[in-house]
């Protein structure tokens, strides 16, 4: 208790996914006094990933040094094949992709969220209980704690304020923290990418058949080119232990700019001829789910502290996305280690941001923010990302030279090292010309057709949305639709996971109505249905918030 | 903190559990025993005591050995660290009366024997008795004071008083707030919440849960059984012979006769339905 009335932690950590379990494991190695807060009924409850974490030689921590026995308790299948396929209608060109993954990688695992979050909620819980904290579920901490305008402790929707000596905020993309500190916004959407995924459930066993493997071996396919309806993204398909976890990452911008419908697109990948040789017409959908993923490019803080509380993981735009290489849970570690090595070195320090600021500087001096920011990018962007730049680049590309160019039998065993180049990989400007347009030409000119027939039938919306698990908080929906007009908000009809033009099941639909001496249209939302990816936070003009702790979407997968 | 709390089995009267014979009789022996539904308010008032303020919980029954796992499953709810049953042929057949003089001569054992009660906590009423009698009458028995009605609990060991908000006439439009010195009967509504507002007192409510889990495996290691020698009592004055209650007679409700006549309409039967709102367009009008 301190002497105001305010319960007293030396250290709150808000979430327990990757970051704040390891921030909070690392802070009870220290000695410190931890209280965990998570909002899902379990942690893993309210996450999803793709799929992959990694664990990187250059990182000074991994998730499997921080918890031992990470990788064979925690994790589905490590991955020991990556390849890449360039599709062009039917025709698919592949390239092996198994050098660029293997950069700097000491293991990657394919891991299903649930699973791997409670594992390390147990684990948390085990050893910050040994220093007087622990952790709490169906907790959701709402805003920050101040006093005279310093951030001290943290509100929550179940429990009293707290204060605290340092406050972690791991709360996921959508972090209240980064925000009420104003560190982070939902305005742009070219600062994000969305990610949709289904989760197929294959008989134990089979996986080794289909995907020719070994019992410890698992496989990571990485889909581009013109299956996507020209939407900037890619699709991905890893190996669990007897499941798929298959799905799609777009640039939001993209989506929106498109206007298309996330969803659909996910059922392209699963419908195309090439995933045939893997689905069959007893497709089986455990979980539909979303996320919402920063791109560290261009919104990873290069502060992400303000007073006590220090900002790690998705929360602080840690999620590296170059080319094909998606890395988000092992930064997110790291940093969660370090915030916690961070407050130990700088504890009984009187200035309230000693620890933020030594955690900024561990981050850039373990090469951390290098890779979230690349210099190479950023210099890279400047001209690459200008429209007319890419407009003179793919007009060459589509012209019979461009073609010619890419076409060649040398531009193919080039192409392949430059995949795999991770100085290339990193400079790749977020364009059509990466994702879209070299992908499909390569497919066109060094691909071969693919005829198997696909007989996947994937779920209609709203059968996804209904073997979904909610607990509704009744009567108290957690976003505010503050304008209806479609000009404003419209774009959520389409870039939400969760709706569909033409769909009334989902959260947003659009409805025309008569007005006076006209017509108008305008957006209603029920929040029922949400996912709480965030998408609509950006794309549409709401008050968002998560539901209270233990309420809204329960992933079972994750 | 030392709470006792007050379980009784009851006949499980949910759906597909129950047994009724004929001439609508419970059949008890068809019927399983399980812990009295109204107790749950009782252990979960004795729980928050317990997370709030640390100390003690022990839970009581009057009943035969085959209770021992109502007390069980009590245990677990409530995460008691040891139980208590007051089992014994010449207790059989007790009404509320004899009940409440069997379980405050087994209070005033357990107070010599382990150490004073500050709580006394009881369901406020059985489901097959229906009284909420039972627990009233040991209070009175004990000279304690009792709150009923409970819906929300503080209480203050420095001051050794607790402060209750109470349903006024059993209603939640009117509660009241009062205080009473302990130890004290508390008696909670089945509109009581327990509140754990604090951090500390959830991760301690999850510590015991973690500790209860284990202990609740070998809770029959945790009971003990007294008989009326054991609380030093006159068989005269428990079971049937001290019970001065008299049941003349048990008739069973009849079910209502149903006086309607009902017609099943298909809702795809287009003649139908429009005769169905030809009958009900004359009441659209308010007559």
């Amino acid at each position: 208790m301190s002497a105001n009335g305010y319960e007293e932690f030396e250290a709150v950590v808000v979430g327990c996914g990757p970051g704040g379990a390891a921030a909070a494991a690392r802070l009870a190695d220290h000695g410190v006094e931890t209280l965990v807060l998570e909002r899902g009924v379990e942690a893993g409850s309210k996450n999803v990933s793709g799929g992959l974490i990694y664990g990187e030689k250059s990182a000074p921590y991994t998730a499997e040094e921080l918890f031992p026995g990470f990788r064979e308790e925690a994790a589905e299948r490590p991955v020991t094949e990556t390849y890449i396929h360039n599709v062009a209608g039917d025709r698919v060109k592949s390239y092996d992709l198994t050098d660029i993954h293997e950069h700097d990688t000491a293991w990657c695992e394919a891991v299903l969220r649930r699973k791997m979050d409670s594992w390390l909620e147990k684990r948390v819980h085990e050893r910050t209980s040994e220093t007087g904290g622990g952790v709490l579920t169906d907790v959701r901490v709402n805003g920050l704690l101040r006093e005279n305008g310093e951030i001290v402790g943290v509100t929550c929707d179940e429990l009293d304020p707290i204060r605290a000596e340092l406050i972690v905020a791991a709360d996921g993309v959508n972090s209240e923290l980064a925000r009420d500190a104003g560190l982070m916004d939902w305005e742009e959407p070219e600062e994000w990418f969305q990610g949709v995924k289904a989760v197929v459930d294959v008989e134990p066993g089979e996986i080794e058949d289909r995907f020719a493997l070994g019992e410890d071996e698992g496989l990571a396919h990485l889909f581009s080119g013109d299956l996507f309806e020209g939407v900037r993204g890619g699709g991905f398909l890893y190996t669990n232990e007897s499941s798929l976890s298959i799905g799609t990452v777009f640039h939001l911008d993209s989506l929106v700019e498109r206007r298309a419908e996330p969803h659909e697109l996910l059922d392209a990948l699963l419908t195309h001829p090439l995933l045939a040789q893997w689905l069959d017409a007893d497709y089986d959908e455990r979980e539909y789910a979303a996320k919402l993923v920063p791109d560290s490019k261009k919104v990873a803080l290069k502060e992400p502290y303000a007073d006590r509380l220090v900002v790690v993981g998705d929360a602080a735009g840690q999620m590296q996305a170059q080319g094909p290489i998606i890395k988000g849970m092992n930064h997110a570690v790291t940093a969660g280690a370090l915030a916690a090595d961070a407050f130990a070195v700088t504890r009984g320090n009187a200035d309230p941001e000693a620890a933020g600021r030594r955690y900024a500087t561990m981050l850039e001096e373990s090469g951390t923010m290098s890779k979230l920011r690349p210099r190479r990018y950023e210099l890279a962007r400047t001209v690459g990302e200008r429209d007319l730049v890419t407009r003179a680049v793919e007009g060459v590309l589509d012209s019979p030279v461009g073609r010619l160019a890419l076409g060649n039998r040398l531009a193919d065993r080039a192409l392949e090292r430059a995949y795999n180049s991770p100085y290339l990989v990193s400079m790749l400007p977020d364009t059509r010309t990466g994702y879209v347009t070299v992908p499909t030409i390569v497919g066109e000119q060094h691909g071969r057709p693919v005829t198997w027939e696909n007989e996947v039938e994937p779920p209609e919306l709203i059968d996804r949305i209904g073997d979904l698990t909610y607990d509704t908080d009744v009567g108290n929906p957690h976003i505010e639709l503050l304008d209806e007009s479609f000009e404003a908000s419209g774009a959520a009809v389409y870039a939400c996971p969760v709706s569909a033009e033409g769909f009334g099941g989902g959260c947003y639909r659009a409805e025309t109505v008569r007005t006076n001496g006209g017509e108008e249209t305008l957006v209603s939302l029920d929040t029922q249905p949400c996912v709480e990816c965030g998408t609509c936070a950006v794309v549409a003009d709401t008050d968002w918030e998560h539901p209270r702790g233990g309420k809204g979407v329960e992933y079972r997968q994750g | 903190m030392r709470s006792v709390v007050l379980t009784k089995g009851v006949p499980d009267f949910s759906e597909g559990a129950v047994s009724f014979n004929e001439e609508g009789h419970l059949e008890r022996g068809k019927t399983p025993t399980v812990m009295n539904p109204n107790d749950e308010f009782a252990l979960e008032a004795a729980l928050q005591t317990r997370v709030r303020h640390g100390g003690n919980v022990s839970v009581m029954s009057m009943g035969p050995p085959g209770y021992k796992s109502v007390l069980g499953e009590a245990m677990e709810s409530v995460y008691a660290d040891d139980l208590y049953l007051l089992s014994d042929r010449a207790c059989a057949a007790a009404d509320t009366w004899a009940t409440a003089i069997t379980l405050s001569a087994a209070l005033e054992k357990y107070q010599e024997e382990l150490a004073d009660v500050d709580l006394l906590f009881a369901g406020f009423k059985t489901a097959d008795g229906e009284t909420g009698h039972t627990g009233p009458q040991t209070a009175w028995c004990m000279e304690w004071p009792m709150v009923t009605h409970v819906v929300a609990l503080d209480i203050d060991p420095d001051e050794r008083t607790l402060r209750a908000k109470r349903l006024v006439e059993g209603d939640v439009d009117e509660i009241e707030t009062v205080e009473a010195e302990l130890p004290c009967l508390v008696v909670p509504d089945p509109e009581f919440e327990p509140t754990y507002r604090k951090a500390s007192h959830r991760l301690e409510h999850k510590r015991l849960r973690a500790e209860t889990s284990e202990r609740a495996e070998e809770y029959e290691e945790l009971l003990t059984m007294w008989d009326h020698k054991d609380m030093n009592l006159d068989p005269d004055y428990i079971g049937l012979d001290g019970s001065p209650t008299i049941v003349a007679g048990v008739d069973p409700i009849p079910k209502a006769p149903s006086e309607r006549e009902a017609t099943m309409i298909e809702p795809d039967d287009e003649a139908a339905m429009g005769e169905l709102l030809d009958e009900l367009r004359p009441y659209a009008a308010g007559d």
